[in-house]
């Protein structure tokens, strides 16, 4: 049974008892703050979207009960309301949309829709070409379509449904408001107002369609690709130019899970050493590095330029070029060796020293980042604070505890958080040094090996083996461990507390 | 008697100072050594004039520039005939330029996207903002690498993949860079707000104060952006590994300086490593320089926007 302490209790405690009290704290708490997701932030999430599905009915039952009959055209004519109204731009506008919509649907869409799953249950459909003689009997080619492009097309025809969805939305909303614009006899704007608007009050809107529309084809239909290729069973046998795929439903999610499977063993051990990896290269870099500033910006010490200068190099310098060198140099006739006069595989042996190495070498990469964050905070620390504190009679060491270390954990705990979830998928650090080896000696457990992280798992997966469907299972795994780990961090950490409202 | 016991503290406490100092200062040096030294052994092995990966003594004996010479001219010396061959697969010239253009477009259009981005959320007070936000970070939580698999084949299917390879990665890079808005905006948000009211009572538009207020005083987070977006391309290995799918004649500069470094190269080639140094030597060079020139800037935007929400 864990003690807990009173707010009195609590003061009187040394700055280690305070650090060791908040630690054993945080993973006590743990258990309800992941409960928390569940009780507070789910329902939360369910209010909003119930709120959105209310306010879209209400408007299309205002539009249909009140609105005139320009107004009720507008459900079946997109922009009707507008262009009886003499706004022609903005009516001719919607219009022009529902027409290439229609268009759209009619010669490409239905077909693509279709096409997802054919009725044979594989994506695409079966085509057949004339082919040869096999044992003496007529046999014909398998031509099938590319079940990748089948998937995508169906994924762009859905995106620019949704798409439709949300402008004939958009249209019976502003035919309704046109409506009583006019009859309250308010001004209507024309489209030169609309276009200066676009530069003004609705800038945003010019601000920000460029960078959506780049974001949608570029992160969001892939990753709703993704989600997609976890359902089908795209792998070695069922590589895609060649031969289509089909839909498999759950059985990767099953594999994946049932432990008698190798697949699912690997999963549990890669995930294991992920966290455990991401916990040391995040707190090790943290730590030391603040150690490292604390250090050059203590008072009295000279060439301080000299010093973050020398660090920063290794910021400079492109990742790549330094990492693949370090893992040169630690290997087995490599500088390091050949300077100590060893014999030992730093990175390819032992699989304990090369999670140390690993870690160690990350140290490396990631102080000077650190360090230079810190030293920025510490610019910022309120020169008073430590003017009052020295009036009071405190040394160094107090000030230290009382209002550096205070102040600087509160300001980085959030990049603290961040640099975590980078931790989770740093693929650079882990296949440039080791590329995942050594390798697990069971023979079970190919391609991954002892330091690999699931992202480099990942790679491996699709590069060399070409299972696209389990990867696509294991990228939502991922997905999900970050999502959880993050709002359990934001919904607790007190520095983000303005993000408190999220979602 | 009490004055020479004070003296005698105060000197005490000089000397504890002076010793702490002296720690110091020698811990400062070995870190110093220890963060220079692979950078020192990456430039004298690349001058290294003897051939052999590997090397049971630290300095080079004989210096040479061949190292470089070779590196551009795709040539090695073959472990078994001992002669120097030409590399049929490399084209170091062309990773280079192509590595470069990639970079700088990416560069520009990105700074263009995160600054517009940034000031829309910073500054701009709409409806869909929050969700919008929340969006972008729920979005981050997605690896990269599955959603670039299904890059690669979108790009297929719109032929750039290839030949046209170049033009697919920049799609790529720059496509989702808006999601890196979160320190531009940071910088914005201590831009005072009272400046923009001003400038609205004067009668002047969104527009106008973007580009009149706040570009002009958001100097350090511009190179800060345009800095970070150079070292994004310049050094990705993922997804340029990916699109070449394994032919040399579309890689970048990582994908290629991987290569030299690999076993089975390092066994077919005995100057395969001293010539990765070469161009490691080369590939940093640029970056560094304006990495130097632009330094204030860089530690501005990691002190400033990283870590005010």
């Amino acid at each position: 049974m864990e003690k807990t302490v009173s707010e009195l209790e609590y003061l009187g405690l040394s700055a280690w008892q305070k650090f060791g009290y908040n630690f054993c704290a945080f993973f006590r708490k743990l258990p309800a703050a992941f409960l928390s997701i569940f009780t507070v932030l789910i329902p939360k999430l369910a209010r909003k979207v119930w709120g959105a599905i209310k306010s879209f009915f209400t408007t299309l039952y205002n539009a249909m009960v009140h609105g005139d009959w320009k107004t009720r055209l507008a459900f079946v004519v997109m922009g009707s309301s507008q262009l009886a109204r003499k706004q022609i731009a903005r009516g001719l506008m919607f219009l022009a949309f529902e027409v290439l919509f229609i268009l759209y649907m009619v010669c490409f869409g239905g077909v693509q829709l279709g096409e997802l799953s054919a009725p044979d249950g594989f994506v695409g459909s079966h085509v057949t070409a004339p082919g040869g003689w096999v044992n003496g009997e007529w046999v014909d080619r398998d031509v099938g379509s590319d079940s990748r492009l089948v998937l995508l097309y169906g994924i762009l025809t859905i995106i620019f449904i949704v798409a439709f969805a949300y402008a004939w939305y958009a249209n019976i909303k502003s035919a309704y408001a046109v409506q009583q614009y006019q009859e309250a006899r308010q001004h209507i704007t024309t489209a030169k107002e609309d276009l200066n608007a676009l530069a003004d009050s609705q800038y945003h809107k010019t601000l920000l369609t460029g960078p959506l529309i780049g974001l949608t084809i570029f992160t969001i239909l892939p990753i709703i690709f993704m989600v997609f290729l976890a359902f089908t069973n795209f792998d070695q046998q069922h590589m895609a130019p060649a031969q289509r795929f089909q839909w498999i439903g759950w059985e990767n999610f099953k594999s994946l899970f049932s432990g008698g499977v190798a697949f699912g063993r690997v999963f549990g051990k890669l995930l294991l050493w992920t966290v455990v990896w991401a916990f040391f290269a995040t707190f090790t870099n943290y730590i030391l590095g603040m150690i490292v500033a604390l250090v050059i910006n203590k008072k009295g010490i000279r060439l301080k330029k000299l010093w973050r200068t020398v660090l920063i190099m290794t910021v400079a310098v492109p990742q790549f070029v330094s990492l693949l060198l370090m893992s040169q140099m630690f290997g087995l006739y490599g500088a390091i060796n050949t300077i100590f006069g060893t014999h030992v595989n730093w990175l390819g042996g032992d699989p304990t020293l090369a999670r140390f190495m690993v870690i160690l070498i990350n140290i490396w990469v990631g102080i000077p980042f650190t360090m230079l964050m810190v030293t920025g905070i510490l610019m910022n620390i309120p020169a008073d604070l430590y003017e009052s504190a020295k009036i009071d009679g405190a040394g160094p060491v107090r000030m230290y505890f009382k209002i550096t270390l205070p102040y600087v954990w509160h300001v980085t705990t959030p990049s603290l958080i961040s640099n975590f979830i980078g931790n989770l998928n740093n693929f650079g650090v882990i296949f440039l040094l080791t590329g995942g080896g050594p390798s697990y000696t069971d023979g079970k457990s190919d391609p991954a090996g002892q330091t690999d992280l699931l992202i480099t798992w990942l790679y491996k997966l699709v590069m060399d083996k070409n299972l696209y469907g389990l990867a696509s299972v294991i990228s939502i795994m991922m997905f999900l461990i970050t999502a959880v780990i993050s709002l359990i961090v934001y919904n607790r950490s007190k520095a983000v507390k303005n993000e408190e409202d999220f979602m | 008697m009490e004055a020479t016991t004070k003296q005698k503290k105060m000197r005490s406490m000089k000397v504890m100072r002076r010793t702490t100092n002296a720690i110091i200062y020698v811990i400062l040096v070995v870190i110093s050594i220890i963060w220079l030294f692979p950078f020192f052994y990456l430039i004298i092995q690349s001058l290294r004039g003897e051939t052999g990966n590997y090397t049971n003594y630290f300095f080079p004996k004989k210096w040479t520039f061949d190292n470089y010479i070779h590196l551009f001219t795709n040539e090695g010396y073959n472990s078994g005939t001992g002669k120097i061959e030409s590399l049929q697969a490399y084209n170091f010239m062309t990773w280079y330029g192509r590595t470069f253009l990639i970079a700088v477009v990416v560069t520009i259009v990105q700074t263009v996207i995160v600054l517009v981005t940034s000031y829309a959320l910073s500054r701009m007070r709409f409806k869909m903002r929050k969700p919008l936000m929340n969006l972008m970070l729920i979005l981050g939580m997605f690896p990269g690498f599955m959603s670039m698999t299904a890059l690669y084949f979108l790009l297929q299917l719109i032929g750039l993949t290839q030949n046209m390879s170049t033009v697919g990665l920049i799609l790529v890079y720059v496509g989702s860079s808006c999601m890196g808005y979160y320190i531009c905006k940071g910088f914005f948000d201590t831009i005072p707000k009272s400046l923009d009211e001003a400038a609205r009572i004067d009668g002047a538009s969104r527009q106008l104060i973007f580009f009149k207020i706040i570009l002009p005083l958001s100097k350090p987070i511009i190179v800060y952006t345009l800095l970070t977006a150079f070292m994004g391309p310049w050094g990705d290995y993922m997804f340029a590994s990916l699109i070449a799918n394994g032919n040399p004649a579309y890689w970048n500069v990582a994908v290629g300086l991987r290569d030299m470094v690999q076993p089975q190269t390092l066994l077919t080639y005995s100057d395969s490593f001293q010539r990765f140094c070469a161009a490691g030597v080369v590939v940093s060079l640029p970056i560094t320089i304006l990495f130097f020139i632009l330094q204030r800037y860089y530690v501005e935007g990691v002190t400033g926007g990283s870590v005010k929400g």
